[in-house]
């Protein structure tokens, strides 16, 4: 995947040289490792800043609103179905948009390797299919495949769904026979353990908003959290409060998320925020064999009505 | 001033028998890593931890904190009359905390006790709290607290420094809080005064020859603040930010608060949390206006204020220890050190 940088550095340079794109949004390398950070590159002289690499897990698709002009973005399978769910809910124009596609072989977890040393990482490099980590205190060859973050593991559309131009072949996409095992061990519990469960995943939070700050559909202008009349949540640390804030965060991402995993790659107290998601789009699968932002001409499931509709009061 | 050596052998012994006088605080491993926690009945500190994920600071500080309450019911003599929450303000002491951690609790003393202000918050559980510090023999390669005026064995704010010698710590006393503790854990083996701080100069030395991160400070006082404000960096500074509340409330010296009231029935209770600069509420009237209404703004903030209102308020160097908690757990790598440079190398073209 590393490859394909100068692919995209070649077409960003053509964009930006034909003045066709005001900027080009992409990632640039981090001033630590196992980082790297979103940057817009608009003019010629940075190109060789923009990077690709299996820590650009962000979604890119978070900084598309409220440009001005035409601009070129680099994305990622999840980037494109949060791209596709931007339009279909009108926060940006299909042609104020150059996609540049990567097909993606997933982002790499940063927690799970951190976990493997007692000091501080101070080197990260990848090598095709190997990840060289090193600490001061040991240095460590690892197989990407096994520290793949939990949603690339199950990610089925690692292929951009809409795009421009790709930067390189596509790649081949995974079945699953169940994509949702983690949904089916919580669903497993009573409902004492279901609820010790919830407890103790936001039991760390600090409220610091990373996971809805980087989630591409939490665009709304004051988010409930925010509202003051009427207040519908405390907003300190009762805990009460702290899990109405994801509980609700989670429902109105009902049948929009990608799962693209920007959430719990952003919690810097490495909260699970996918746990209140996937139950979602499990049901939003099952009920409405709907999975987010795979088509433009189609609106969310909660957003539409259909004959169809599996529950008998709507009809 | 006076030495006392430590046998690890005697540490969880001594540590136990402080637990009568005082509630004890230190580092314990959670998921995400280190966090500075209330050491309930025999859990001991983890000393040799790398850097906690959040500062010391909410022992002293909570992120959510009780400050007053009454009652609603007009039945009661003083109802809606406020009054101050009862607090616990029994001896309590922090162990194992960074030396930065110690100077940040300074700083941040700065603004709650001053002449014309003392938040009694504040106040009061600073005064009930006794910080036994642990020199750092390797910094992580987050550390450049030796650009910020402190450093790995900075003594300003402890009560206590202790230098790791493997088989046992050597602690130096620097108050009498420092000294109290001591006694009740019956810590009493005196060291040489003048071996024990060449020693505790030679740790330090090596310690920070081992920080490779450093930042420049030097320019920032030569600059106008307007000169700094109207500089055209911040936009491409502020682009990945996503305005969450990570980097203020990691960080050790970030002060700021909100006062929310909530009521529950007949009763009434005021409080604060940490707030942050990030958030557009923060700024935002009750008109409307917001005077820091976009992210560029906002990010902008916190940089002029930790490293140049700061500054020029109080003349006591920046608004930070050098700890790179906020470099680390940023999202999006928004590197505070990347950003000082620019402000300290930025030249205004004419």
């Amino acid at each position: 995947m590393n490859t394909c940088i100068n692919k995209i550095r070649e077409l960003a340079l053509e964009l930006l040289d034909k003045k066709e794109v005001e900027k080009v949004i992409g990632f640039a390398n981090g001033t630590i490792p196992l980082a790297t950070s979103p940057i817009a590159i608009t003019s010629k002289q940075d190109i060789e800043k923009l990077v690709f690499n299996s820590t650009c897990g962000l979604n890119l698709a978070n900084y598309l609103r409220d440009q001005k002009g035409k601009i070129a973005v680099i994305a990622k399978g999840c980037d494109t179905r949060n791209i596709v769910t931007h339009i279909v809910e009108n926060q940006i124009k299909r042609d104020q948009l150059f996609i540049i596609g990567v097909p993606c072989n997933g982002m790499i977890d940063q927690f799970k390797i951190a976990a493997l040393f007692n000091d501080e990482i101070i080197e990260f490099s990848e090598d095709g299919d190997t990840l060289n980590i090193k600490s001061s205190l040991k240095e460590e060859k690892l197989y990407k495949k096994d520290y793949l973050r939990e949603n690339c593991k199950v990610c089925m559309h690692k292929n951009p769904v809409i795009y421009d131009v790709l930067a390189m072949d596509l790649v081949e996409e995974q079945t699953l026979d169940n994509p949702y095992p983690d949904v089916d061990k919580i669903e497993a519990m009573d409902s004492d353990k279901k609820w010790q469960h919830f407890q103790d995943l936001t039991k760390n939070c600090i409220r610091c908003y990373a996971c809805k700050n980087a989630c591409p559909l939490c665009y709304c202008p004051t988010c409930f959290v925010d509202e003051s009349s009427p207040q519908w949540v405390g907003k300190g640390q009762n805990k009460t409060d702290v899990n109405t804030f994801h509980y609700l965060r989670a429902f109105h991402c009902a049948g929009r998320c990608t799962d693209c995993g920007a959430c719990v790659q952003a919690c810097p107290m490495d909260i699970n925020v996918r746990d209140f998601t996937r139950k979602l789009n499990k049901d939003s699968f099952e009920m409405f064999g709907w999975e987010a932002g795979l088509d433009i001409t189609k609106r969310p499931p909660l957003d539409a009505y259909s004959p169809d509709d599996p529950d008998d009061f709507i009809k | 001033m006076k030495f006392i050596t430590i046998d690890k052998k005697d540490w969880a012994n001594g540590i136990g028998k402080s637990r009568k006088t005082y509630k004890l605080f230190g580092p314990v491993k959670d998921k995400n890593g280190f966090l500075i926690k209330s050491l309930e009945k025999d859990i001991m500190p983890e000393m040799d931890y790398p850097d906690s994920v959040m500062s010391a600071k909410s022992i002293i500080f909570p992120q959510t904190e009780k400050m007053l309450c009454t009652t609603l019911d007009e039945s009661q003599e003083e109802h809606h009359i406020m009054k101050r929450v009862e607090m616990d303000n029994s001896p309590r002491a922090i162990l194992g905390i960074r030396p930065y951690d110690a100077k940040a609790i300074q700083i941040v003393n700065l603004n709650f006790d001053t002449d014309d202000f003392r938040d009694p918050y504040w106040c009061d559980a600073l005064n009930a709290t006794t910080l036994i510090g642990l020199g750092i023999n390797k910094p992580g390669p987050f550390d450049f607290s030796t650009s910020t005026g402190t450093g790995p064995f900075c003594e300003e704010g402890l009560d206590i420094l202790m230098a790791d010698l493997d088989d046992k710590y050597l602690a130096k006393i620097l108050t009498d809080k420092g000294k109290a503790f001591m006694d009740v854990c019956e810590f009493e083996i005196k060291a040489d005064e003048k071996e024990s701080q060449a020693l505790f100069d030679i740790l330090r030395k090596e310690a920070e020859k081992n920080i490779k991160s450093h930042i420049d400070t030097d320019k920032l006082s030569e600059k106008t603040i307007l000169e700094l404000h109207d500089a055209p960096f911040w936009d491409d500074v502020a682009f990945s930010c996503i305005n969450c509340g990570t980097c203020t409330f990691v960080c050790p010296t970030c002060w700021c608060f909100d006062i929310q009231d909530e009521t529950k029935q007949k009763s009434s209770i005021r409080f604060r949390n940490w707030d942050t600069c990030m958030s557009s509420l923060f700024t935002r009237h009750a008109t409307g206006h917001n005077p820091r209404a976009t992210k560029t703004q906002r990010v902008r903030q916190r940089f002029m204020h930790k490293l140049k209102y700061f500054f020029d308020k109080y003349d006591q160097g920046i608004m930070c220890v050098g700890c790179g908690r906020c470099v680390k757990s940023c999202p999006v790598n928004i590197d505070i050190r990347e950003v000082c440079n620019i402000m300290n190398t930025y030249k205004k073209q004419d």
